[in-house]
């Protein structure tokens, strides 16, 4: 009982220091030109709630990293405004914008112990003596690393070094802090561990968090919400569950996750249905893109724990949409296996998941597959 | 139980591929240094001959000039070739060829042609002293003087302090300034506080060299200085090849040997918890992350 009334009390703490600390990150039009054929960072606007976890996400190149780099400071805007809590900070260098940066290869200073890397910005600070001593003795606990401060970063392992720069990017209350894809340069099993941390260390200081990663599956397991970059634009910025079961275009719904994607070339977004190879597929108003247009070309996408696969078409329910459909190979994966099939005339690429127990389906079988139309998405090209 | 017979190995005789280097160095360097050492103490031995360079007027004068001179041209080359270094490391490919090829001419030049340039270059009635002249300046005098030894080694010593400090810049990751600057540091800070730190074993390097090789330097003042102002290298000569008292010869250039490791050495103990950063820094710095 006293037990649970101390935690709860402690909830409330960190609730209350995550609404003090936590700032609010505002891009307006911002855009980034390097005189290439298309700017960096072309236009963009985005709001960051004060306290978010936010991940911007995408294939290199596509301008997440400069994005980071424009609110850090270490480049200069083009084009638009970064407003920190209603300020704008464009004309400030990196040192007056108080943001805290952790990069992809540590950036530890090699000639400072640890202790002196995490002391750095307290000391630029002029903070008084004691108070650095307390400081970096909390953060170096809230990263794990107590005992350690002596030793200079080459001494530790990689996770290690890491979690120094973290405790160095935290240790002055930041008001942001920004990532650079900071777990890119470690192994799997650390990089899992390391995600862990980064979540904890994020609910207990609640300050805002910055998170550049092309990797899907970090950025689904982090993030309070995603925006997703494509050639220096957002393509969708929304909650992990949000892009992965309602993506807007073709793009979001490639690049998280597998899809089984049927093109359709250009349709009207208020029919009721679309048309496939011989196939007429009923469409749901509430599973159309907001971006598809009759200009332009849609793409009918499915993911493949939504669809079902059948012997022969009376199996199918008749409310279903369904493709023929051939079995290419079939995957077990220990809880589920996947049917990797060729649909269609087309004998495009798709996959259906089906539970792990079922082994009734052999290579080279002609079946349908199916799906509710609740499960597929109507999405723009 | 069978006994295996290991195959027998080959002896090791790699370490003969050091043997042409030391024998070349025990028989040029190393055997004529101890001979002149040994010679030094005279026959039948005594320290007489080093009591005479404190007390004949002349050696000390002569070893303070030398020295003076060296401090001045390491300090200044220090002072010329790190922003030159510096700017190497953030120049384009192409550019950086540049100023590397203009380091390394003189090294690729004749000793004798360059100092030849500077006599030409600092005579009396030479451009130099025309460019002064032309400001109504007469007194100041290059030629045959401390001053215009040491502004010419100061040109010759140049790519000594370059070429190391170049090659320790180049190895510190620059990402490490911005570090700095997010934490908190104007640009200025960051670079006292993290960049010239890491850039020392650099600095030692090129001070040491330029610094030894500016103590034993023959060629410029023998040209450019007058026997006024002569410098430790002519007094050797001198007292070696006109007055033949090699005794006094080899007592001055054992002194000076004595010196300059001595200087050395507190130089490397400075550097040495250093240079053990610098491998780090050079071994750390990332490897073409896009």
């Amino acid at each position: 009982m006293t037990q649970l009334s101390q935690s709860n009390s402690e909830t409330f703490a960190a609730a209350s220091l995550a609404a003090k600390s936590g700032t609010e990150v505002r891009l307006e039009g911002v855009t980034k030109d390097f005189g290439l054929a298309k700017p960096a960072v072309d236009d963009i606007t985005l709001r960051i709630e004060p306290g978010e976890f936010m991940t911007l996400l995408g294939p290199s190149g596509s301008g997440k990293t400069t994005t980071l780099n424009l609110i850090a400071g270490f480049e200069v805007l083009t084009k638009g405004q970064v407003l920190l809590n209603g300020q704008d900070v464009g004309a400030l260098p990196p040192h007056k914008r108080n943001l805290g940066m952790l990069f992809q290869n540590y950036a530890l200073f090699p000639h400072m112990s640890v202790y002196d890397n995490v002391a750095y910005p307290l000391r630029e600070r002029k903070t008084a003596k004691d108070e650095i001593q307390r400081r970096v003795g909390e953060v170096l606990e809230l990263v794990q690393l107590v005992g350690r401060d002596k030793h200079l970063p080459k001494q530790l392992s990689g996770g290690q070094q890491q979690r120094v720069a973290l405790a160095r990017a935290i240790v002055f209350n930041p008001k942001v802090l920004l990532l650079d894809e900071p777990l890119g340069a470690l192994d799997r099993n650390l990089r899992g561990a390391l995600q862990l941390e980064i979540r904890r260390i994020h609910r207990e200081v609640g300050s805002t968090f910055v998170f550049v990663t092309h990797d899907q599956d970090e950025a689904m397991n982090l993030s309070d919400r995603i925006a997703l970059f494509n050639e220096g634009e957002i393509e969708q910025v929304g909650a992990p569950e949000e892009l992965y079961a309602r993506p807007e275009t073709l793009f979001t719904a490639k690049f998280l996750g597998d899809s089984n994607v049927f093109h359709l070339g250009k349709v009207s977004p208020i029919d009721n249905a679309v048309a496939w190879e011989d196939e007429r597929w009923a469409v749901d108003a509430n599973t159309v893109s907001p971006k598809v247009a009759s200009d332009r070309g849609s793409a009918l996408v499915v993911r493949p724990e939504g669809v079902s696969v059948s012997k022969n078409r009376s199996e199918v329910p008749p409310d279903a949409n369904a493709v023929k459909a051939t079995i290419l190979d079939i995957e077990y994966l220990g809880s589920y296996r996947t049917l990797v099939l060729a649909l269609g005339d087309a004998r495009l690429n798709g996959r259906a998941r089906i539970d792990a127990q079922s082994s009734d389906f052999s290579l080279g079988e002609e079946v349908v597959a199916w799906w509710r139309p609740y499960r597929q998405r109507l999405v723009a090209e | 139980m069978t006994q295996l017979s290991l195959p027998r190995r080959a002896p090791n005789l790699s370490w003969l591929l050091l043997v042409p280097a030391v024998a070349l160095m025990a028989g040029v360097v190393y055997v004529p240094l101890i001979q002149s050492a040994v010679r030094s103490f005279g026959d039948p031995p005594s320290l007489q001959e080093y009591a005479d360079l404190f007390s004949d007027g002349i050696t000390m004068t002569v070893f303070w000039r030398t020295l003076g001179s060296a401090v001045v041209v390491t300090l200044v080359t220090l002072v010329l070739g790190y922003p030159y270094a510096y700017m190497m490391t953030r120049a384009s490919a192409r550019v950086r060829g540049l100023l590397m090829t203009v380091v390394l001419v003189p090294f690729w030049t004749s000793a004798m042609a360059r100092n030849f340039a500077w006599l030409i270059l600092l005579e009396r009635n030479g451009p130099v002293d025309r460019i002064f002249q032309f400001f109504g300046i007469h007194d100041v005098v290059f030629y045959q003087t401390t001053t215009g030894v040491t502004i010419a080694m100061t040109q010759v010593m140049l790519p000594f302090m370059v070429l190391p400090l170049y090659s320790a810049l180049a190895g510190i990751d620059r990402k490490l300034l911005l570090a700095a600057q997010g934490l908190g540091s104007t640009p200025v800070k960051a670079f006292w506080k993290v960049f010239w730190p890491l850039s020392k074993v650099g600095v030692m390097s090129g001070l040491v060299l330029v610094f030894t090789l500016s103590m034993g330097f023959y060629i410029t003042p023998a040209l450019l200085g007058s026997p006024q102002n002569s410098m430790i290298a002519q007094l050797i000569s001198q007292r070696a090849t006109q007055l033949l008292d090699f005794a006094a010869a080899g007592a001055l250039g054992t002194f000076v040997l004595i010196v300059t490791l001595v200087l050395v050495g507190m130089a490397n103990s400075q550097g040495g918890s250093i240079s053990a950063i610098s491998v780090v820094v050079n071994t750390d710095s990332p490897k073409g992350n896009g």
